[in-house]
């Protein structure tokens, strides 16, 4: 689809995309570095001693790698997010391109798509962490799938929410702020479970962006987690087309 | 084609447009003219779907712009005012891009570029990024994208603001070659450029119509002047002018220097008094240097309909 292939065409014809995908590989490399640094002496120790447990090394490289580079993505997200909507709504050009035969939902969902897509590059250069992994290692091919899967769940509930604060200013300043603020609030929301109560508490962990993914770097696939993230995206998607269509209504 | 019936948008408080009608035909081309703020901008976008009215209904080629917002936009070509493109994209990819979202089928959009470059001659900068093209040329690419897709309707919103006197006339020709082929509103204040391209021309101030007519009509109807450069005594000169049947009025504008002075007579409606004014100056033993007539401008008109509006 057109819009499709102009956003995409915006994110790597400018430094978007690459200063984005540069910093979270960066960061990335960085943190699986480390793990499987630590990890390698940490084996070596284990070898001169007979009674040692056996080291694990899906529990010690990959899980923290996966649980960081959702939090990279925390920050970079926002990033590729910010400027769908409200460049538009600044220059002027929605109002152009609402002109045009397009229903706003294919220009949302044009835009949402392209995003996906830059995303799943991103996701996809990571997985030469678990392939060197694969090579030196024996780790569990499983946990790796559902923490990808997590992880891109987890990305396009990002995007979505990333999407509709864009929409709804012209500054992308404001639009990157908001929406890392309101993700940040998403993540940490279930820390309020200890003083909420329990019925309470239960409903904030529930609501939890990080809560629904520790569950898929170890492996599980349960299908409360794949429902929450994709209604949560469908909800901001939503709430976006309303708030593009909201100038058609509001007479 | 445009059928614009009772028409009111209230922005909060503010009456952005107050009850306006009109209809443009087929094939012709509207100039669409008030100061800035009258608004001009409110109607259009109403008429491409922005916004809907706060009552009253606009219809093209019989459709309702808001109930039936895609068929309208189909047939519809829009450059908005300050020309709003992408200036990250190469002019022809932008254009095709235009014309895959407008519908034009995809063995058919390449030609269909090739064919708007031509006709607004963009093929110099057809590679270049829209951000670094000269304002001409960004102007000229606006219109390219509104006109592609062949649309019967085109709204072009002060097309050529900002543009260096040589450009004004080659969008003004481009616009012009449109006429009989395609319905336009051409919105503007600048008046030349509307009695120089439309066949008709609707005035609107502070949100209401306050003239509807051709530009021919519309100069008609103000009494007609003459412009007079004669060597004499003033005072004289403009108290024996206003003694002559037909004129209503006699004013000193100008003194070019070397003891002349420029006079504007003015005339009563259909009487023709150059012939007597020539003749009194020169049997008075004044030199008449200079004497043309000057039908009121279309400007003088506006300005009179606006200022009226305001007394």
């Amino acid at each position: 689809m057109a819009v499709v292939r102009r956003e995409l065409y915006v994110y790597f014809s400018s430094p978007i995309a690459y200063v984005v995908l540069t910093i979270f590989l960066l960061l990335c490399g960085y943190f699986f570095y480390s793990a499987f640094a630590y990890f390698s002496i940490v084996s070596m120790q284990t070898m001169r001693m007979p009674y040692a447990a056996g080291i694990n090394v899906n529990e010690m490289v990959l899980e923290p790698l996966f649980s960081n580079m959702s939090v990279i993505m925390l920050l970079v997200m926002p990033l590729l997010t910010m400027r769908l909507f409200a460049e538009e709504k600044r220059s002027g050009t929605l109002e152009l391109i609402l002109s045009y035969p397009v229903r706003e939902i294919e220009l949302l969902l044009g835009k949402f798509a392209a995003c996906l897509l830059v995303f799943c590059l991103m996701l996809a250069l990571t997985g030469l962490y678990p392939l060197l992994i694969l090579i030196y290692a024996k780790p569990d091919i499983g946990p790796i799938i559902t923490a990808y899967l997590g992880l891109f769940l987890l990305g396009s509930a990002f995007i979505a929410l990333g999407i509709m604060v864009s929409s709804t200013t012209e500054n992308q300043i404001i639009a990157a702020a908001i929406s890392f603020g309101a993700l940040l609030m998403f993540w940490l929301i279930g820390w309020g479970q200890s003083f909420a109560g329990s019925g309470l508490g239960k409903i904030l962990v529930h609501l939890s962006l990080l809560e629904h993914f520790d569950r898929f770097t170890k492996g599980l696939i349960d299908t409360r987690d794949i429902v929450y993230y994709i209604s949560f995206s469908l909800f901001f998607l939503f709430l976006t087309l309303r708030s593009l269509e909201s100038k058609r209504w509001r007479g | 084609m445009i059928e614009i019936k009772n028409l009111t948008k209230r922005f909060g408080g503010l009456t952005a447009i107050n009850n306006i009608s009109f209809h443009v035909a087929h094939g012709e081309i509207l100039g669409f003219l008030g100061p800035n703020g009258a608004g001009k901008t409110t109607t259009i976008r109403i008429l491409t779907g922005f916004f809907p009215p706060t009552s009253g209904s606009a219809k093209v080629d019989g459709l309702d712009v808001f109930d039936d917002s895609l068929e309208v936009r189909k047939r519809l070509g829009y450059l908005p005012e300050n020309v709003p493109l992408y200036n990250d994209m190469r002019v022809s990819s932008y254009l095709g891009f235009a014309a895959s979202l407008k519908g034009v089928p995809k063995e058919r959009g390449e030609k269909e570029v090739d064919r708007v470059i031509n006709t607004c001659g963009l093929q110099p900068v057809r590679d270049r990024f829209i951000g670094k093209i000269s304002k001409g040329f960004r102007q000229r690419v606006g219109i390219a994208q509104a006109i592609i897709g062949d649309p019967d309707v085109l709204i072009l919103d002060e097309p050529t603001v900002g543009l260096d006197p040589k450009q004004i006339i080659e969008i003004r020709e481009l616009i012009r070659s449109f006429s009989g082929q395609k319905t336009v509103i051409l919105s503007s204040h600048i008046l030349p450029e509307v009695s120089m391209t439309c066949g008709r021309v609707v005035i609107i101030n502070e949100g209401r119509i306050v003239a509807e007519d051709t530009p021919e009509n519309l100069t008609g109807k103000d009494s007609s002047r003459v412009m007079l450069e004669i060597e004499g005594p003033d005072k004289e000169i403009v108290e024996k002018l206003r003694t002559l049947h037909g004129v209503t009025n006699v004013s000193v504008d100008a003194y070019p220097g070397g003891g002349s002075s420029r006079y504007t007579v003015e005339m009563e409606k259909g009487k023709d008094v150059r012939g007597l004014l020539a003749q009194s100056v020169v049997e008075s033993g004044w030199r008449l240097l200079e004497m043309r007539s000057s039908k009121p401008s279309l400007e003088d008109v506006f300005i009179r309909l606006v200022t009226e509006e305001v007394e």
